[in-house]
C-alpha cells in the first residue's frame, strides 16, 4: 500500500478520530499527538487494513483505547491535563455563528458528563454515527447506546435550562 | 404547526429515538436566527455540535516508509552461503576421491606403486637419519672432557698431601 492511497482511506475520518480525542482528552495539543498516534499505528498495520472490515469504525475504536490509557497514564503520574482551549481557532465561523457563553456553557456540560456519555454525544451528535456503529465502536449493545445517550441529552437539557432561566425563575 | 413538530422531534431526541434524518431537522430548525422562546436553551446546545463538527485535525502526518530490518533475509543469505559453499566444495571432494581410490584399476600396478612410494619415503627417511649421525661428534667432544678427570685425579694428590 502506498502513501497515497494509505491517506485516501485515512483522510475521511482523521477529523472525526481527532475531534473524538479532543473530546476526551480536552486539550488540543494532547488531542493532535493522539491521533498521529493512532493514525501512525494504522499506517504501520497498513498490511493488515485490508482484512479490516471498516477501518473507520476501528480506528474510533482504537482511539477510544489510546485516549483512556493516556487517560490513566496521566492519572497515574497525577498531572492534570491542562485545558485552555475552549475558544475555537476558527474565527469566521465563531462570528457566523454568534458563539456566545452559552455555547461555552455546552462545552463544560458536555465535559463534565461519564466518559461514556461523553463519546456516545460525540458520536452521535456530533459525527452522526449510525447507532449500530457506534454500539460496534464502543463494544456496547444498541439499547445500551440508546439509553446512554438519552441520559447525555437529557443532562444537557436541564443543566442548560438552569442556566438559561438562572435568575429569571 | 411546524413548532408542534419540533417539541416532537425534541421529545424523541431525548429518548434517544431519534433517526439521523429527524436530527438533521432539528439542527436545521435551531441553527436558523429566530427560534421559539421557549425552546431557546437548546439553541447553544446545537450550535455547539455544529461548532465542533468544523474542527480539523491540521497537524501533518509523518508517514515515513519504516525501513524495518528484515530478518527473513539472513535466512535467504545464509542459504545461499551454503549452497555456494556446496557446490565449489563438491569438485574438490571428487577429485580427491580419484586420487585416492580412483587411479589403479590393476592391483599389481597399485602394490607397485605402493613400493615405490615407500621406497622413496625410506629414501628420504635415511638422508634425514644420516644428517643426525653428526651428534656423534657431540659423543666424541664428550669424551675428551674425560680427560679432565685426570686433572681430578691430580687435585686430589695434593689436598691428600696437606
Amino acid at each position: 500500500m502506498t502513501q497515497t492511497e494509505f491517506l485516501n482511506i485515512v483522510m475521511p475520518f482523521k477529523d472525526k478520530v481527532f475531534r473524538l480525542a479532543k473530546r476526551l482528552l480536552v486539550s488540543t495539543e494532547e488531542a493532535e499527538d493522539a491521533t498521529q498516534e493512532v493514525l501512525l499505528k494504522l499506517w504501520n498495520n497498513k498490511t493488515k487494513i485490508e482484512a479490516y472490515k471498516n477501518v473507520e469504525a476501528f480506528s474510533m475504536t482504537m482511539t477510544k483505547n489510546f485516549c483512556f490509557d493516556k487517560l490513566k497514564s496521566k492519572q497515574a503520574q497525577n498531572l492534570k491535563i491542562v485545558h485552555n482551549n475552549y475558544e475555537d481557532v476558527n474565527t469566521s465561523l465563531q462570528k457566523q455563528v454568534e458563539l456566545n457563553d452559552s455555547v461555552n456553557w455546552v462545552s463544560k456540560i458536555i465535559e463534565e458528563l461519564p466518559e461514556q456519555q461523553k463519546l456516545v454525544i460525540q458520536l452521535r451528535d456530533i459525527e452522526a454515527y449510525d447507532l449500530d456503529e457506534i454500539a460496534k465502536m464502543l463494544d456496547m449493545n444498541n439499547t445500551a447506546v440508546r439509553v446512554t445517550l438519552s441520559r447525555a441529552r437529557k443532562t444537557i437539557r436541564e443543566k442548560l435550562t438552569s442556566t438559561h432561566n438562572y435568575g429569571v425563575k | 404547526m411546524v413548532l408542534n413538530n419540533i417539541e416532537k422531534l425534541l421529545e424523541k431526541y431525548e429518548n434517544g429515538e431519534t433517526s439521523l434524518h429527524e436530527e438533521q431537522q432539528l439542527k436545521n430548525y435551531f441553527l436558523q436566527e429566530t427560534v421559539a422562546p421557549h425552546l431557546e436553551m437548546y439553541k447553544p446546545m446545537f450550535t455547539y455540535f455544529q461548532v465542533n463538527k468544523q474542527e480539523q485535525f491540521t497537524k501533518d502526518l509523518p508517514l515515513k516508509t519504516k525501513k524495518v530490518f528484515n530478518y527473513k533475509w539472513i535466512a535467504v543469505a545464509a542459504v545461499a552461503v551454503l549452497t555456494l559453499g556446496y557446490y565449489f566444495k563438491e569438485p574438490a571432494v571428487s577429485s580427491y576421491e580419484e586420487y585416492a581410490y580412483g587411479t589403479y584399476d590393476n592391483p599389481e600396478d597399485a602394490l607397485n606403486e605402493v613400493t615405490k612410494q615407500l621406497a622413496m619415503i625410506s629414501n628420504h627417511f635415511n638422508k634425514g637419519v644420516s644428517t643426525v649421525n653428526y651428534l656423534d661428534e657431540v659423543n666424541k667432544g664428550t669424551e675428551t672432557l674425560g680427560y679432565l678427570n685426570e686433572m681430578e685425579n691430580a687435585t686430589s694428590i695434593i689436598f691428600k698431601k696437606q
